[in-house]
């Protein structure tokens, strides 16, 4: 089971709807995965427990963990493309 | 399924004229607490979680800005929607050192965050919708744009 921390603001409001965007994406492509959600100020304390960091938004600092913008899945804009670089990323 | 808020003709704000946009924000926050929707300090919060976190989101069609705070600052959930005759410059949620031109503002007041995803899917879906956020931001009357909102709001999945 893969495990994707979702990020933003204050880790409830705009990442909610990515990752059950993310969720519903891996449910169709057969990916077992499984979201947790943070604020951006939690992600660098945290990202190391996961197999990939998606986010609404910026943090200060660097982290090892793939990190995937997925602005897109809120303004649909390139979503599909975003939602395919989460699977690549996580097949990795 | 029903939405937990209804989107209220009062709380549809057009022919808005401001220079920035901490004074859309407090011009919607101050609303939203005079009408008691808001605790007073969600009107300084709100703008200084813009600050922070920027909300603005580019569309295809017209660019909007999805301000929000913390929960436990909202009395009773509902949004309130800006209408920008021009253009007021915010940050990009997405990178918080590019500007863009947002001209509909839907300020969020949820009260219950894990209640409420379904509603803030909604919206997501109209900001996706190009043709619907020309159409809103065309409209001078409220009763128009809650005509042209509420089905996205309010229909069935």
């Amino acid at each position: 089971m893969k495990r994707v921390l979702v990020a933003c603001g204050n880790g409830i409001a705009t990442s909610t709807v990515v990752a059950s965007k993310i969720r519903e994406y891996a449910e169709e492509k057969g990916i077992a995965l499984q979201t947790d959600q943070c604020k951006l100020m939690e992600v660098p304390g945290k990202a190391s427990s996961y197999d990939l960091v998606v986010t609404t938004g910026t943090f200060g600092g660097d982290v090892d963990t793939p990190v995937v913008r997925a602005i897109s899945l809120l303004t649909g804009i390139g979503q599909e493309d975003t939602l395919q670089e989460i699977i690549t990323k996580l097949e990795q | 399924m029903d939405v937990a808020v209804e989107l209220k003709k009062e709380n549809i704000l057009t022919n808005l004229n401001f220079q920035t946009k901490e004074e859309v924000l407090r011009f919607l926050a101050n609303h939203l607490y005079e009408e008691g929707y808001v605790k007073e300090e969600y009107k300084k919060s709100i703008v200084e979680r813009e600050h922070r976190y920027p909300t603005g989101l580019p569309s295809a069609g017209v660019n909007i800005a999805i301000p929000h705070t913390n929960h436990d600052l909202v009395n009773e959930t509902t949004i309130a929607i800006g209408v920008l005759d021009k253009p007021v410059s915010f940050y990009s949620m997405e990178d918080s050192k590019t500007l863009l031109d947002i001209q509909i503002v839907i300020m969020l007041a949820i009260g219950e965050p894990k209640g409420q995803i379904e509603m803030l899917q909604r919206i997501v879906a109209i900001i996706q919708n190009e043709a619907l956020t020309k159409k809103v931001l065309a409209s001078d009357s409220t009763e128009t744009i809650v005509a042209l909102l509420e089905p996205a709001l309010t229909e069935n999945k």
